[in-house]
């Protein structure tokens, strides 16, 4: 059963240093940055995405999961070639969506971890699609074949970088 | 109220936090045109991300160099030979395709054409990217301090690459041809058809505004049509790989790019553009035949018989005379040379202006014609000169392009010589009285070579 209903009492809740807390987001932004420069195909992955939905899961805590999707979007806009607030508001509404999950559900194995990773992608997907088209007038198309596969391939690398970023949790 | 906010506190702090993002988005969109109110906060993150980017890519080119200069040089003699011989080749094509291009900037001066020149391009490398697959745009190296802009065109040897969206101090941003935001004024190198170079969301590039009843193959080149006052006309975009329907009644023409731009490592920022008219660089051009002609045995001179004969003055050259109005304009074509005469009237500029031709005149005792006179020039293959040779093909461009002119045979002098031997002029009307010592023109370097 990769998803079971909990009450908040079994849940745990978990905190991180602030090495953690402040490295890994760069750490990421920085991995995104550079490593399609050589593997051109690193760039269907979303890494602050997946950091973004690690911290907001395990912390359980809406109000933290908005401000560190926040926090990390607007520095991946700010990266970026396009105006600062897309991916910070695509990635406030995840953090605030994958911390109120985590709240109620335990997704605590892979399986589960995978389906939430590839939903968490779309809902991304769409809110960064609504944004850049509504508002910033971006004339971007959406592909469901290549959703589909960049939202499986970040569920599948997500996993693998859940376990890793697993050792770092501290229990409250 | 404060019940309302507490029960649904959460909630609360999201919208709050989103109607902040929100309106931060609307200025943006509304200063669009103001690009520079985002920069400080863009240059705080760039300048925690880029100094990473920079350490590793050094320790990656220092361990490529270590490699490459000492421990990867086998075969580079062989190497050296292969590619001394492609110069020699490459000479060859070099001197044909410079006459060729000689002769098209004539044609644009003649048309008062504009070019636009790449006067000056700082070299910089590629230290990372947006890391989006949704907006496709690199970092480089090279930022304001290196006079760097916005809106300066990005290019590698291959093609061009994309724009210079933001300079910051010692990075910039580059937005590529690939982008879906992208547009690249472009026309196919064939049909001179033109369009708008777009990005898709697949990360294609695709020529956009070209009618579906053109005719576009695969294969065909696609430049850039310097429309778009970024890229200069004429540099490589990339080649047709598919055409089919597109939006309304225009073609769907998907091109490869010819810069490979999933794998860029160097580039060139344009950072100086010029603009000028035209230029005809014919002068100083040397040209394939004056090559060949210098590399085969000529006939060597004939000084004794040169003193009877008038004005032998060059043995293997190739005389115009310009003859006074009146002269008979007859054609006369040897075998191997010409004689040309063009028949002016002495007022005209050519006869006036052409110091050159003055200059080698050697009709010793001719009867001087009118004003200009019979102005014979003579142009010394021999000499190797380029400038000789320009004048040469002035004055035949001249002759060409003027109704007037013909050619003749010379009436009142005579510029027989050995290599225009097979021209019979009427030697005894231009003879003149006395056969004075002629200026010889260097023949004894006229030897084969």
């Amino acid at each position: 059963m990769p998803i079971t209903y909990t009450s908040g009492e079994q849940i745990e809740v978990y905190r991180f240093s602030i090495p953690v807390t402040v490295g890994v987001p760069v750490l990421a932004l920085f991995l995104q940055s550079f490593v399609p420069r050589r593997f051109p195909y690193f760039s269907y992955l979303d890494l602050p995405l997946l950091v973004t939905i690690f911290f907001a899961m395990a912390r359980r805590n809406p109000i933290s999961g908005l401000f560190t999707g926040a926090a990390i979007g607007l520095a991946q806009d700010m990266l970026g070639a396009y105006p600062i607030g897309i991916y910070g508001i695509a990635k406030t509404v995840v953090g605030y969506l994958a911390s109120s999950l985590g709240a109620k559900l335990d997704v605590e194995n892979a399986g589960a971890r995978l389906l939430v990773t590839l939903g968490f992608y779309l809902v991304h997907a769409a809110v960064y699609f609504t944004v850049a088209r509504g508002m910033v007038s971006l004339t971007l198309d959406w592909s469901w074949s290549r959703g589909i596969l960049a939202g499986l391939a970040n569920g599948f690398v997500g996993v693998g970088l859940y376990f890793v970023l697993d050792k770092f949790k501290q229990r409250t | 109220m404060e019940s309302v906010l507490g029960r649904y506190r959460n909630l609360t702090i999201l919208v709050g936090v989103l109607f902040l993002q929100v309106l931060g988005l609307a200025v943006q969109v509304k200063r669009s045109a103001d690009a520079e109110n985002t920069r400080l906060i863009r240059i705080w993150a760039v300048g925690v991300i880029t100094p990473f980017e920079r350490g590793l890519i050094w320790v990656q080119n220092s361990s490529h160099n270590v490699w490459h200069n000492y421990f990867f040089l086998r075969g580079v003699r062989a190497e050296n030979r292969e590619l001394k011989a492609q110069i020699e080749q490459m000479r060859l094509e070099q001197v044909r395709l410079s006459e060729d291009a000689a002769q098209a900037h004539r044609l644009q001066q003649l048309l008062a054409f504009k070019e636009q020149f790449i006067a000056q391009t700082v070299p910089a490398q590629v230290i990372g990217s947006s890391g989006s697959d949704l907006s496709r745009s690199i970092y480089i190296d090279k930022g304001s301090n290196d006079g760097i802009a916005p809106d300066m065109a990005v290019i590698t040897a291959g093609g061009i690459v994309g724009k210079v969206l933001r300079a910051y101090p010692s990075t910039s941003l580059v937005l590529l041809i690939n982008d879906q935001t992208s547009g690249v004024g472009a026309m196919l190198e064939k049909s001179r058809l033109q369009g708008v170079l777009q990005g898709t969301a697949n990360g294609e590039v695709v020529l956009q505004r070209v009618m579906n009843d053109e005719q576009v193959a695969v294969g065909d080149a696609v430049l850039s049509s310097g429309g778009d006052q970024i890229f200069p006309k004429g540099l490589p975009v990339g080649t047709v790989t598919k055409v089919g329907a597109g939006k309304e009644m225009f073609l769907r023409i998907q091109v490869k790019p010819a810069a490979d731009l999933s794998r860029l490592e160097e580039v060139l920022v344009v950072t100086q553009k010029q603009e000028r008219l035209a230029i005809a660089e014919g002068a100083g051009r040397v040209r394939a035949a004056d090559i060949l002609a210098q590399r085969l045995p000529s006939v060597p001179d004939k000084p004794a018989v040169a003193a009877s004969a008038p004005s032998s003055g060059s043995a293997s050259a190739t005389t115009q005379q310009i003859s006074t109005p009146g002269a008979k304009p007859v054609q006369a074509t040897t075998g191997t040379t010409q004689s040309a005469t063009v028949t002016k009237p002495s007022g005209s500029p050519l006869a006036g202006n052409n110091s050159a031709s003055s200059s080698a005149v050697s009709a010793p005792n001719a009867p001087a014609p009118p004003a200009a006179g019979a102005l014979k020039k003579v142009v010394q293959k021999s000499s190797g000169e380029p400038g000789v040779n320009a004048d040469s093909e002035s004055a035949v461009r001249s002759q060409d392009g003027s109704a007037a002119t013909s050619l003749s045979p010379p009436s009142n002098s005579a510029p027989s010589n050995s290599a225009t031997s097979a021209v019979k002029p009427p030697v005894k009307q231009s003879k003149p009285a006395s056969s004075e010592p002629v200026p010889q023109p260097p023949a004894a370097e006229d030897s084969p070579h």
